[in-house]
């Protein structure tokens, strides 16, 4: 071998090493540039600024009609199945509900290996459910019912760490996917219809050590406390159940908090109540509070602001600027200014009673007497809200926000007297709602005035909406984009769709025979390109007919 | 007010009788209590008297009866009445001139078309039947709205929508053909706002409603229906 030959070996050697070493191994690095690896999924909104939308553009809007099921993972569980799954180069990372992590090959859907955690506690208001996983290097991260974060090892589902976040026996739990930044695994807590305290705590990923945490309910001598009547921030609720998004220009992560506790009687709780149904802006590194905007101060509409945020960069009044997106579940769509917070626009998504605006610095106007009474008071929207957890997606071709939105939906709030029993529900009365949370499909009787859902897409600049496309039930899954314009949802009556982004054409569906209930994402195998979605307790994942 | 008061007392240990005779135990509320007891005074007490034991042979106070030994020969007494006595049939109105079968079934018999009413008296009180009766389109429940469409060929239907979603609708119609239809395919669809049942108030006199609702809140859907 002459020294020429000797040196390609070499090379080709070290290139098929380093092949090897990185396959599997998800750098943050990776992670901060997924969208250029758009074959995996490496997040759970897809990248850390949460778009959930994908460059993969081999499935078109010309042979979407083509899509066919490729596989199904059947759930062993009754439970609703709420995770986007990750993909890592093949292999597929799921949850299971409660918290059974499943590898699989992801263009089969074998299983490779399954981990079990079995939660002994947790009182979770709204079914056992698991919104997915997190990875770093060869380890995923998933926050349980019983308010622990494990760490687990990719290869072979062995646990590495497992870290008690906070009190299972006070409704404390875990359901969002962590959220990877640097060496940090970040989780928040929820549990705002059981009066907790929230908090959102940072994870040393190698040793589960906390390294940071910030009060979403602040103590007293932290600002804010100002806000909480008396010792009402003992119980103020203020969860966190949905994951948040990173900047990484900024270094700041944005996560969206949820209601006040109790939820429809804030009699024992004046004042606005922060950090509640607020976004805030978080130092990635330290956890201090950088900014915060409150959606809806004093809350006493179970209005949680938990949505993902969707980071963009676009042009603002002739200006590049970095903004957040966020359709609210008190039926606003909002643009921030993600470096200051600066509150840019305000529109209504849906029919909105409870407030009329905004004053200059971007607080809602409330409309006088529409709050919660004991004879009950109608507000629209309804206490499910004009979105709630379901994924949102901006399409950065076309331009627009996606908004999976609940029309005509409204509620009778309806107060009631309630005492703080540690674990028991605080929740200060009921709910009426013309369109109710139903997690299964039931005989749909409803006329369109009385509520149904509908992909609503906005243009961010002015909040008005482009076009709609309309469901006869509503609304639970989430929304994913893709370069080549499609768009992918679901709905609660068994749908899963694609529509062309741009006119909202419906372009092809097929029966899951069940609520749609997590956000779609889209991985590739081998150069063939999958879209993959949770319905009742099935994944179905649909590709190309060959 | 001493005949109202022993009326009540009469209905309630008839009552208890009746769920001693059910196959399941049930548990009334007062307002069904209240209920029966109306009915008692109205259609019962005239014949069995304030204490239940007027009629020879039968104290219905004590759960003594001639024919009767499970809750099911109690309705089917109420309903059919018993042929060569005093004892009216509760359901001749029902079954006759106010012809409820045409639309409505019970025990398998009718039409189901309109709402099954085997369990009617377990699900709805006195006051909401007899108003369903007289006043059709005051309330009509989600699962009993109407809906009526015309399909490309011009053929219109009218039906019970018994599902729906963004692609099709299934329906039941006059003739209980289950029928299933894709949107597309369709030139109209649109609910039908007015009840198909007409008001009994001026078709029924006072005393066949009465035996009209008697026989309605007799129907508890109990034993083998």
């Amino acid at each position: 071998m002459n020294a020429r030959a000797a040196l390609l070996v070499s090379v080709v050697l070290s290139s098929l090493l380093s092949a090897s070493i990185s396959s599997g191994q998800v750098s943050f690095e990776r992670i901060l540039g997924a969208d250029k690896e758009p074959q995996n999924w490496l997040t759970y909104s897809g990248t850390t600024l949460s778009q959930r939308h994908s460059l993969l553009n081999q499935i078109t809007p010309a042979n979407v009609k083509n899509l066919e099921l490729q596989w199904i993972y059947q759930a062993r569980s009754l439970e609703k199945f709420e995770a986007t799954p990750l993909v890592v180069d093949g292999i597929m990372y799921t949850v299971q509900a409660p918290n059974h992590v499943i590898a699989l090959d992801a263009a089969t859907g074998r299983v490779f290996w399954t981990y079990s955690h079995h939660p002994v506690r947790g009182r979770p208001c709204c079914g056992r459910v698991n919104r997915g996983l997190a990875i770093l290097d060869d380890i995923l991260f998933m926050g349980t019912i019983d308010a622990h974060l494990i760490a687990i090892d990719a290869k072979n589902g062995r646990p590495l760490w497992d870290t008690t976040v906070a009190s299972a026996r006070s409704a404390y739990t875990i359901t969002h996917a962590p959220l990877v930044i640097k060496d940090k695994v970040i989780v928040g807590t929820a549990g705002g219809e059981y009066g907790i305290r929230g908090f959102l705590a940072a994870y040393d990923a190698h040793t589960g050590k906390e390294v940071w945490r910030f009060n979403t309910i602040p103590g007293p001598g932290e600002p804010g406390h100002e806000t909480w009547g008396g010792d009402s921030w003992k119980t103020g609720g203020g969860p966190l159940w949905m994951t948040g998004s990173y900047d990484p220009v900024l270094n700041l992560t944005y996560w969206g908090v949820g209601n006040p506790s109790p939820d429809w009687n804030g009699d024992d709780r004046p004042g606005d109540n922060l950090y509640s149904d607020s976004v805030i802006a978080l130092d990635a590194d330290t956890g201090m509070l950088k900014w915060y905007y409150q959606f809806s101060p004093h809350d006493e509409f179970d209005y949680d602001a938990v949505q993902v945020p969707v980071l963009a960069d676009m042009e603002w009044q002739g200006k590049p600027r970095k903004v957040i997106l966020w359709a609210n579940r008190n039926g606003f769509f909002y643009v921030l200014d993600r470096a200051t917070g600066q509150f840019l626009l305000g529109k209504p998504f849906v029919e909105v009673t409870w407030a009329s605006g905004f004053d200059e610095k971007g607080r809602p106007v409330l409309v006088p007497g529409k709050i919660p009474s004991a004879e009950g008071t109608l507000i629209y929207p309804g206490n499910p809200g004009g979105t709630s957890w379901y994924s949102p997606s901006y399409n950065p071709r076309t331009g627009l926000f996606y908004i999976p939105a609940w029309v005509n939906s409204s509620s009778l709030f309806v107060k009631a007297p309630v005492k703080y029993r540690e674990g028991r529900e605080y929740a200060g009365g009921t709910n009426r709602s013309t369109v109710a949370f139903d997690w299964s499909p039931a005989p749909n009787f409803r006329k369109e005035e009385e509520g149904y859902g509908a992909v609503r897409a906005v243009d961010p600049h002015t909040g008005e909406m482009r076009w709609e496309f309309k469901m006869a039930d509503v609304t639970e899954g989430g929304i994913l984009t893709t370069a080549s314009d499609l768009l992918f949802s679901g709905g609660r009556e068994g749908y899963f769709f694609a529509l062309d982004a741009r006119s909202g054409e419906l372009l092809w569906k097929a029966a899951v025979g069940a609520a749609v209930q997590s956000g779609p994402m889209t991985y590739s195998v081998n150069g063939k390109q999958y879209v993959a979605v949770n319905a009742g307790t099935c994944l179905f994942v649909f590709g190309l007919r060959q | 007010m001493r005949a109202f008061k022993l009326c009540t007392s009469v209905f309630a240990v008839f009552l208890a009788t009746i769920n001693t005779l059910s196959a399941k135990q049930q548990t009334d509320t007062p307002s069904e209590v209240n209920d029966g007891r109306q009915l008692f005074i109205a259609n019962c007490a005239v014949c069995h008297g304030p204490d239940g034991d007027s009629v020879p042979g039968v104290d219905l106070g004590h759960g003594k009866f001639k024919r009767a030994s499970s809750y099911d020969d109690l309705v089917e007494i109420i309903s059919a009445g018993v042929p060569g006595t005093a004892m009216p049939a509760f359901s001749k109105v029902f079954e006759g001139k106010g012809e409820c079968l045409n639309c409505h079934s019970v025990k398998n018999k009718g039409s189901r078309l309109g709402p099954d009413l085997a369990e009617i008296g377990a699900v709805r009180r006195m006051i909401e039947l007899e108003r369903s009766l007289l006043e059709p389109n005051a309330e009509i429940l989600l699962q009993n709205r109407m809906v009526r469409l015309v399909t490309r060929d011009g053929i219109t239907i009218t039906g019970r929508l018994l599902n729906q979603d963004t692609f099709s609708v299934q329906l039941i119609d006059s003739k209980e053909r289950l029928l299933s239809f894709q949107k597309s395919s369709l030139k109209e669809y649109a609910f039908v706002d007015k009840s198909p049942m007409p008001t009994y108030r001026d078709k029924l006199n006072p005393g066949e409603l009465a035996d009209l609702v008697s026989y309605l809140v007799s129907l508890k859907g109990i034993g083998g229906q």
